[in-house]
């Protein structure tokens, strides 16, 4: 009997978002309790990040209604962590975050499966990421969220009129925090700004000029970042330094204190140490708590459309007071990652010699002199003369051999772009479609799959 | 709700279908953005750039840069750089493999030149860098040591720095260094 009236109450306030219709709902927004089912059975959730935001998007994403869910995170726990990565205990330090934190959330809360995997993102092939109905990003780093920001993009598709099409579009939603400040955006591939579009937004690191460093210190992290970054290969050689070894880390201490003492500067702790090297800035709990729970609710929001969703990046401020403000930033029309690029068609038999001409007299590139990357590759390089002559002999070749004989893919082009009788240079993103093959792509996919 | 489920499945065929083969390196926009810088460089004639690691990984390279004047004219000397895939948010690690006796450039191969560290800006390219590096060579820089000697040596008496570095290029003892021969 408690069971059962308990039941109910478990969804309470989930029902009133889910229910009830609305003013600011989606226009697909369909209320009533199968949409709650869905939610529940049918939506898969990836958490990237098993740190202090991911332990937080777990537990919020969770106690929200969602019943599928993976982590993934390639880290061990470490005895730091504890403070805020409140899903962990001291007997957990050197276990893998991802499966730590699956298995206390599935301890806690009844009926949510969830999976983790402990291995780097880079380790999972697209296959696995769209999976995903949307991902929700607990990340530390830029390198880490522009992958996944590709992976997601690679998925979206566009019509022929450059319209991207919506059910091809893979959400994200993306928190970050640095000590009291905090950021949580959406991202929709497509339709609102992807993460490269905004990558000026981050601030470049802090690096100090190495002859100060060698010749003039003045603070504490100009003795570490000497020790880290001149001293260490001085007496190391070869030996790469591993910031997440300990011996390693009290070496580059202890020379910082020497050096510390040398210049009479006060300072020199072996958490800054660690702080300087890695680039921490120390990170406050609460932060992450309400990033998270930002980041969970607009998971919700666009999963059920019971909302509008943030439009599009939401910054917290709690260094004096709080401050918190959205902005709507815009998309980049030309970014190479989510815009559309340029479509040309083109026949299996042209060569890459002939393409590069064509690029030429295409209205909407009018590119001249085209450098061609296709994955990875250089099909041809104009310059510098050694790439020249290793990719030359390609362009006889029929492009759509070199592409591997795929229907369509995308390519970029660098070259000299020559609008209203003015040169830039410029790098584009083409979408090749080979004509007339359209069955052979059917029995390709079934061999391929 | 979303136009979620509909498509899901299709996408997932999709997937399958563009990756069927065999897994592809994914590429990142700092790839992207340094073909353009490759593809466009435009050195001096004393520089030349080649890749250890064939014509498609861009983001390892070396730069060997050969002085037609002043103190190194003779001298050959070469440059590893590594890019990060977040380029050119974040500069590319050059490092010298030639062991050299120069102000600006440590006996470990670190070199203090303000653009690969705290003047960076994401409009500099790999072209900028090359001709700094050039430049370290025409121009050093007694100001900004790495190797505080050779600065001493080059600020006090450049008579002496000149023949130092003669000795070093062709394989001597500088003081207690000893120096490969790169001429």
């Amino acid at each position: 009997m408690a069971e059962a009236a308990s039941t109910p109450s478990k969804s309470r306030d989930l029902d009133k978002l889910l229910l009830r219709p609305g003013n600011l709902v989606d226009p697909n927004f369909e209320p009533g309790t199968e949409l709650r089912l869905a939610l529940q059975e049918q939506v898969k959730v990836l958490v990237v990040g098993a740190g202090g935001l991911g332990c937080e998007l777990l537990k919020d994403l969770a106690l929200s209604g969602f019943k599928n869910l993976e982590v993934i995170d390639m880290d061990r726990i470490e005895v730091t962590n504890l403070n805020r990565q409140f899903l962990f205990r001291l007997e957990d330090v050197g276990k893998p975050k991802a499966e730590v934190a699956a298995k206390r959330v599935m301890e806690r809360v009844k009926g949510v499966n969830i999976v983790p995997h402990f291995c780097r993102i880079e380790e999972k092939d697209n296959e696995f990421y769209s999976d995903f109905h949307i991902i929700a990003l607990g990340l530390d780093s830029i390198e880490a969220r522009s992958y996944i920001n590709a992976v997601a993009c690679s998925f979206l598709e566009y019509d022929s009129d450059d319209n991207p099409r919506e059910e091809t579009a893979t959400p994200m939603v993306d928190g970050g925090t640095e000590g009291f400040k905090g950021h949580a955006r959406v991202i929709k591939p497509g339709f609102t700004p992807c993460f490269e579009c905004t990558i000026w937004l981050f601030p470049p690191q802090v690096k100090f000029p190495l002859c100060t460093l060698a010749e003039t210190p003045r603070n504490a992290p100009h003795c570490i970042e000497y020790a880290h970054l001149i001293k260490w290969n001085e007496v190391h050689g070869g030996k790469a330094f591993d910031p997440d070894n300990s011996d390693h880390m009290k070496w580059v201490y202890d020379e910082a204190v020497k050096r510390a003492e040398l210049f009479g500067i006060p300072g020199v702790t072996y958490s800054l140490t660690q702080g300087v090297v890695k680039n921490i800035i120390p990170a406050i709990a609460s932060t992450n708590a309400i990033i998270s729970a930002a980041c969970a609710l607009e998971t919700l929001k666009i999963v059920s459309g019971c909302s509008k969703t943030l439009s599009n990046y939401l910054t917290y401020n709690g260094v004096e007071g709080l401050h918190t403000k959205v902005t709507e930033f815009v998309r980049d029309k030309d970014c190479l990652v989510c815009g559309p690029g340029v479509l040309v068609e083109l026949d299996t038999t042209v060569t890459l010699q002939k393409f590069i001409d064509m690029l030429e007299e295409h209205p909407k590139l009018l590119m001249s002199k085209a450098s061609i990357r296709y994955r990875g590759k250089n099909l041809y390089m104009q310059a510098p003369p050694v790439l020249e002559e290793m990719t030359r002999s390609n362009l006889s070749l029929p492009l759509y051999d070199l592409m591997d004989k795929v229907p369509k893919d995308i390519l970029h082009a660098t070259g000299t772009i020559n609008k209203d009788n003015k040169k830039s240079s410029g790098l584009r993103k083409l979408r090749v479609v080979f004509k007339g093959i359209d069955g052979v792509t059917d029995m390709d996919m079934a061999g391929g799959a | 709700m979303i136009k979620l489920f509909k498509v899901k499945e299709k996408q997932r065929e999709n997937a399958g279908n563009a990756d069927g083969r065999a897994p592809v390196k994914k590429q990142s926009a700092g790839e992207l953005r340094l073909h353009r810088d490759i593809s466009e460089l435009n050195l001096p004639k004393t520089c030349s750039i080649s890749f250890p690691n064939g014509k498609d990984d861009l983001m390892n390279f070396e730069v060997t840069v050969r002085p037609d004047e002043g103190y190194y004219l003779g001298g050959t000397f070469i440059f590893s750089f590594q890019v990060s895939p977040v380029y050119p948010h974040e500069p590319p690690k050059v490092k010298c493999k030639t062991k050299v006796y120069h102000p600006n450039i440590d006996l470990e191969g670190n070199v203090c030149l303000n653009i690969l560290r705290e003047d960076w800006k994401p409009v500099l390219n790999i072209n900028t860098i090359i001709y700094g590096l050039f430049h370290l060579f025409t121009q050093p820089n007694h100001e900004d040591p790495l190797n505080h000697d050779a600065a001493a040596v080059l600020r006090d008496n450049p008579k002496l720095f000149e023949s130092n570095v003669r000795r070093a290029m062709a394989g001597g003892y500088v003081g207690q260094t000893l120096f490969t021969r790169c001429m």
